[in-house]
Order: structure tokens, then C-alpha cells, then sequence
């Protein structure tokens, strides 16, 4: 839980940040999410280094896992793939 | 008199510049105003605020606006984040980005005035970066649905910031809204 | 050709370095100021604002570069914010032992951790003894106006001190706000150009800031003192006579509102200062003789304003944006040490208030107007800080 949850005695002395998951679910910020054809991928695992927010995962089998609780839907995937593989697809209203 | 705006948008989507274009029309009619942006998670996509101040006197309050009398929606989604509607004055009014009608609203017991600025900018090609602009256009709807100002302010301010075919899109745009607005309630 | 215009304060800056002709800008951009020295950068760049910009690594190098700019004889200009301005901390000495005209805008951002880039005074508070002159503004006119009179003050040859220009973060430096920008020529007619007495120059060389002995040193230092004495005489005859030729007065050392009668005096600083206006209205109609005064000059402190205003008032609530920790709020101290000697003393109230930007409104600043009031009634204050808001 964030600090300002807590009161003044409960929180640390000092501004202390601890891993935690599924605070802020960033996904909702997208206008348009990343879609992969893995037909045309070919595995080359650039989405996935150029991912600013860590949202894309490399599976065993070097194919992409998009995790949309969290891609923000900036593109940087979709423009970097060399063979077009991913499509910025409109969010549904 | 004083009047307050909140201006709800996505980071990118111009939800400053509406706030300052307001301000601006607001300004050529003689009024004092004030625009400022509220900054969190500065972000392409993030919801943000912008507020906006209108008063026939000079504005010597500077702090944070909990009670707006007008509430402007930049994105249809919003309202799954964000509370658009929290801290509305009970006579307020809402105008809206959406293709929904007044009644199909469902963001609270208020008047709203609801516009398809989304498709009035793919209508128009009013694109920046692959995305539709549709801070000029809800200007429009904003003077049909509260009457704080007049069309041509606005059309004013958005030719005095934008030359040549771009103003002119914004301007078209900003007329469309203004006559495509419908005004109602949010359904309950 | 004068003309109104409705900008944000960081953007009133950049008009104001230009319409003020300064020469060289060195300057690092930092969180809220970055968009004065964008802002700097495009005027400079499309040729419309003919001076010298130096981009520079840090914080710390834009000092030194204004600082060699400034001995060298031109009109200097920088800007920054927190981090940016502690970093510059050593540079701030020397350049006001330098004796250099220096002008430079504080967009007041508090200090981390925690990672805070909203409004307080802790960054320019901090830096209070630097031997720079401090202005606060109050809104986006009272910044371009203050800039040029700064130059004004600073140039005079009574002075010869840099000056920081302080504005509070988002709450001016992001808001859009009517400026009116005085002609060109009656700016000029002002602020004609800088004529330095001494500058570096190669066909006669002599060198600056030398080392200087115990027998020596002492009386450079009280030449600076007498510099802040002359600023707090030439501050309001600058404002007058700025507000006769353009247009605008910002109250001198101290912009006094509803004080004549007041039992209470709210003392404030840069926007609260016209949100209490806001807050007395509201109290003098429900009965309550209040009033309040904004400080705008902090360094040199008005000693001989604050004992004026005490002669005619029973109590002063002061209201810090800001602490100085082992001790109080900055203008509660130094109010009361200015207090210190005066016959029949009014009662004092420290109030710290706004820390990291939160948000304080004329609502909570009638809340601390009607507790000092029944202290006033009472007799006797019962806690000699309160920290307004604050979260259980």
C-alpha cells in the first residue's frame, strides 16, 4: 500500500520504495495495443529489448509475450520489429 | 463572478493547450483568467488534468480548483479511470468526448453536454502523430453548452495560435462541435 | 507598443531577459524552470533576442559562466530550481563576493528526498545567506516587472549584489496568466544599458577574487553588508518609479493589504500573499479586523517595515512556505528577531504551511486567522509553531 495510506507513526522515516505488484495497472493508458502475428515473427527478440516498460516477455522459445496489464501502447515494439510482425490496433471504447 | 474548469484528457491529447486556449477567448472578451496544468505522471497517454479560471475581477486565488462549476472530458474512456465528475458544482455542467448520448452517460447526476469531437476530427483529418485532435472542437461545445463564451472567441484564439490550413481545421472543427452538441442528463 | 499578453511565468521570464537586453545566458534546465531557457533558447535562436547563450553541463558551470560573463562587463542571466540552485551553492558565494550584477530567476521546488518537484521555499530559503538580495512574486506580472527593476537595483553602484528572483513552482512557473509588457522604449528609458565601473579586460589586466588576509578580509565583507542596506533604501524608490513609467508598483519591501486598522496581521509570502487578500474579504465580513502583508523582499530582510507594521497591531500569524529544521519557519524567525527590541511587542504565531506543494487555500488560511484570533483574545499563543494540514 502506498504511503499515503498510511498514518505518520506507520510509515518508514524516509521515502523507502519496495517492489510491488499490480500497483498502477498502466495498460489503461493505451489508445492502441501492440498486436503480434506470430506467423511473421521470426524471433529475433527486438521488441523485446526495446520495450521501455519491461512489458514484453521472451518465452523459451524466443516468441514475444505482450503483457498488457501494463504496455502503455507507445509503438516503440511495432516500429522496431524488422519484418512488421506487430500492429497498433485501436482500443475498443 | 468566478467560474471554475476542470479539463480531463490523456497526456498528448492538449489538455493544457485546451485550458489555455479557453483562457485566451475568455481573455478577448474582457475577463481575467487563469490556466494551469495539474502535473503528475508526466506521460503520452496518462490521464491529466488541466484547470482553468474565468472571473470578471482580477483572480487573486491560486490554488487548486476542488469545485469546478464546468467539467470538460477530452476522452471517452476516461471516465473508467478517473472520477470525471468528482467535486462538480450542483448546478455544473459536463461536456463530453463521446458518441454516447446524455442519457447513455453514466458519470453522475449532472447536466451534460455531450459531442463526437473524435469523429468530427477523423471527419476532418485533424490528425497530429496518428491521433485525433479534439481539444479545439470540444472549445466549441464548451461555448454552446455554458454560454461563458462566444463561438468567435474561441474561433479568435484558435486562428491567433494556428495559421493557414491548420487553423482553418481547428476553426471547422470547433464550429462543428458547436452545432453537433447535444445537451441532457447523465443517465442514472 | 505595449501589449498584454497571457503567459505562463516561465515563458514572462524569457521575455523579461529579453526586454531587460542581457547580454549572456548561461544556464542548465531542471524541473520547473526548463521551460524559461527553452523558451530563451528558441528567442535566441530565431535571432529575435540578440544575446549570447552558453550551454553549459550543470548547474554549478552556468554560475561560473555568468560569473565570467558578469566580470567581464555584460548583463548575466540564469535560472534554475532546487537541486540546480544548491548545486550552485558555492558559485552563489562567489559570485556575491565577486560584487556581480548577476539576475537570476528561482523557480522555488522543494528539496529532496522525498522526490518532490512542487512548490516550496526550501531551495532559495536555504541559500539566505548567501549574500544575494531575494525578491518573492506574487503573480506572473510581478515576475517580468521585477526582473528589470532587479537590474535596476543590482547595477547601481551602491549595490553591485546578484539577485534571485523567486517564483513558486507550477503555481506561477505553469500558469497562464494576463501580463501587460510595457513598451520597448519606456523599458529602455528604465533600464538604460549596463555601464560597469570595473571589467576584466586584456589591455588592462588586474585579476578578481584574489586571496586576502585575516587584517584585510573583514571590511570586504562589511562593504557588502552596506550594499544590502543602500538595496533596502533604492527597493521602493526603483518600484515607484518602474510603476510611474510602466505601469505597475508591487508594494516595495512589503505589499501591505486592509493593515491600517487590523488587530491581526497575516504576514505571507509570494501566492498566498493574494490568496489571504482573498481570505481578509471573507474574515472582515464576518467581523474580524484582520489584514495582511505580503514580504517581497526577503534578503535584505525589512526589519524597519515589520517594526512599523508591529507599532499599530496586536498579533502577527507569519505563514512559511518552508522550515529551517533545529529551529522555525524562516520569516517567523527572522520576524521575530526583528521584533525583538520594540516597545509593547504584538503576540507572533508561526504557521508552516505548503511543503512540496500542497495546496493552501484563502479556506486555510482563514482556518489560521481565526485560531491566531483566539489566541489575541486569550492573551496568550498557545503553540509557537503550528504545521497547518498536517496528516495524522
Amino acid at each position: 500500500m502506498s504511503s499515503s495510506a498510511k498514518t505518520r507513526k506507520e510509515r518508514p522515516i524516509t521515502t523507502l520504495s519496495y517492489p510491488t505488484v499490480g500497483v498502477d495497472k498502466t495498460g489503461f493508458w493505451r489508445t492502441f495495443r501492440p498486436e503480434v502475428d506470430y506467423s511473421k515473427c521470426t524471433q529475433c527478440t527486438l521488441c523485446w529489448i526495446y520495450c521501455p516498460d519491461g512489458a514484453i516477455t521472451r518465452q523459451e522459445d524466443d516468441y514475444p509475450k505482450i503483457d498488457y496489464d501494463y504496455c502503455k501502447g507507445c509503438g516503440i515494439c511495432a516500429n522496431e520489429c524488422p519484418v512488421k510482425a506487430i500492429t497498433m490496433v485501436r482500443e475498443e471504447e | 463572478m468566478l467560474k471554475e474548469i476542470r479539463i480531463h484528457g490523456r497526456g498528448g491529447q492538449g489538455s493544457v493547450t485546451a485550458a489555455q486556449l479557453l483562457a485566451h477567448a475568455v481573455f478577448f472578451e474582457g475577463k481575467w483568467v487563469q490556466a494551469f496544468p495539474y502535473f503528475g505522471a508526466e506521460r503520452r497517454g496518462a490521464p491529466v488534468k488541466a484547470f482553468a479560471r474565468i472571473s470578471d475581477e482580477p483572480i487573486l486565488v491560486h490554488s487548486q480548483i476542488y469545485n469546478p462549476d464546468y467539467i470538460i472530458v477530452l476522452d471517452p474512456h476516461l471516465y473508467k479511470l478517473v472520477d470525471v465528475s468528482e467535486g462538480l458544482k450542483k448546478d455544473g455542467i459536463i461536456v463530453m468526448n463521446t458518441t454516447q448520448r446524455p442519457e447513455e452517460t453514466k458519470i453522475g447526476n449532472s447536466r451534460i453536454a455531450t459531442v463526437d469531437a473524435t469523429g468530427i476530427a477523423i471527419k476532418l483529418n485533424l490528425l497530429v502523430a496518428g491521433l485525433p485532435v479534439v481539444n479545439t472542437s470540444i472549445l466549441g461545445a464548451f461555448a454552446k453548452a455554458t454560454d461563458e463564451v462566444k463561438l468567435e472567441s474561441v474561433l479568435k484564439a484558435i486562428k491567433e495560435t494556428w495559421s493557414g490550413s491548420t487553423g482553418e481545421k481547428n476553426t471547422k472543427a470547433a464550429e462543428l462541435a458547436y452545432e453537433s452538441l447535444t445537451k441532457g442528463w447523465c443517465g442514472q | 507598443m505595449a501589449q498584454t499578453v497571457i503567459d505562463t511565468a516561465n515563458h514572462i521570464v524569457a521575455y523579461a531577459a529579453k526586454a531587460a537586453r542581457v547580454q549572456v545566458i548561461a544556464a542548465y534546465p531542471i524541473t520547473p524552470q526548463t521551460s524559461i531557457v527553452e523558451r530563451i533558447a528558441e528567442l535566441v535562436e530565431s535571432g529575435e533576442f540578440s544575446a549570447e547563450y552558453i550551454r553549459v553541463e550543470s548547474e554549478h558551470s552556468a554560475m561560473a559562466a555568468c560569473i565570467g560573463a558578469a566580470a567581464a562587463g555584460v548583463r548575466t542571466f540564469t535560472a534554475t530550481a532546487a537541486h540546480g540552485l544548491v548545486l550552485m551553492h558555492e558559485a552563489l558565494h562567489w559570485a556575491s563576493g565577486s560584487r556581480l550584477p548577476i539576475v537570476m530567476p528561482v523557480v522555488n521546488r522543494t528539496l529532496g528526498p522525498g522526490w518532490n518537484i512542487w512548490a516550496d521555499y526550501t531551495d532559495s530559503m536555504s541559500q539566505r545567506d548567501t549574500g544575494w538580495i531575494q525578491f518573492y512574486c506574487a503573480d506572473n506580472q510581478e515576475v517580468f516587472d521585477t526582473i528589470i527593476q532587479a537590474y535596476k537595483l543590482c547595477e547601481n553602484e551602491q549595490v553591485l549584489l546578484p539577485v534571485m528572483v523567486c517564483l513558486e513552482a507550477f503555481i506561477l512557473s505553469h500558469t497562464y496568466m494576463p501580463v501587460k509588457i510595457p513598451d520597448q522604449e519606456k523599458i529602455d528609458d528604465f533600464l538604460p544599458s549596463y555601464k560597469p565601473k570595473w571589467f576584466l579586460d586584456v589591455d588592462n589586466p588586474f585579476s578578481l577574487a584574489n586571496i586576502v588576509s585575516p587584517e584585510y578580509y573583514m571590511e570586504f565583507r562589511y562593504m557588502m553588508k552596506e550594499a544590502m542596506e543602500n538595496a533596502k533604501q533604492l527597493i521602493p524608490e526603483i518600484d515607484k518609479e518602474y510603476g510611474e513609467l510602466c505601469g505597475f508598483e508591487h508594494g516595495g519591501l512589503i505589499e501591505k493589504y486592509k493593515c491600517e486598522d487590523a488587530d491581526l496581521i497575516l504576514l505571507t509570502m509570494g501566492t498566498m500573499g493574494t490568496e489571504a487578500m482573498v481570505a481578509v474579504d471573507n474574515l472582515r465580513n464576518e467581523g474580524l479586523r484582520v489584514g495582511t502583508a505580503r514580504v517581497r523582499v526577503f534578503r535584505p530582510f525589512p526589519k524597519e517595515e515589520i517594526r512599523k507594521l508591529a507599532e499599530t497591531t496586536q498579533m502577527f500569524a507569519m505563514i512559511d512556505r518552508g522550515i529551517s529544521f533545529g529551529m522555525e519557519g524562516f520569516l517567523a524567525e527572522e520576524t521575530k528577531a526583528s521584533l525583538y527590541d520594540q516597545k509593547n511587542q504584538p503576540l507572533t504565531a508561526g504557521f508552516v504551511a505548503g511543503l512540496g506543494g500542497r495546496d493552501v487555500t484563502f479556506k486555510t488560511i482563514e482556518k489560521i486567522a481565526k485560531k491566531s484570533s483566539e489566541w489575541m483574545r486569550a492573551g496568550r499563543v498557545e503553540k509557537e509553531t503550528v504545521w497547518v494540514d498536517l496528516k495524522e
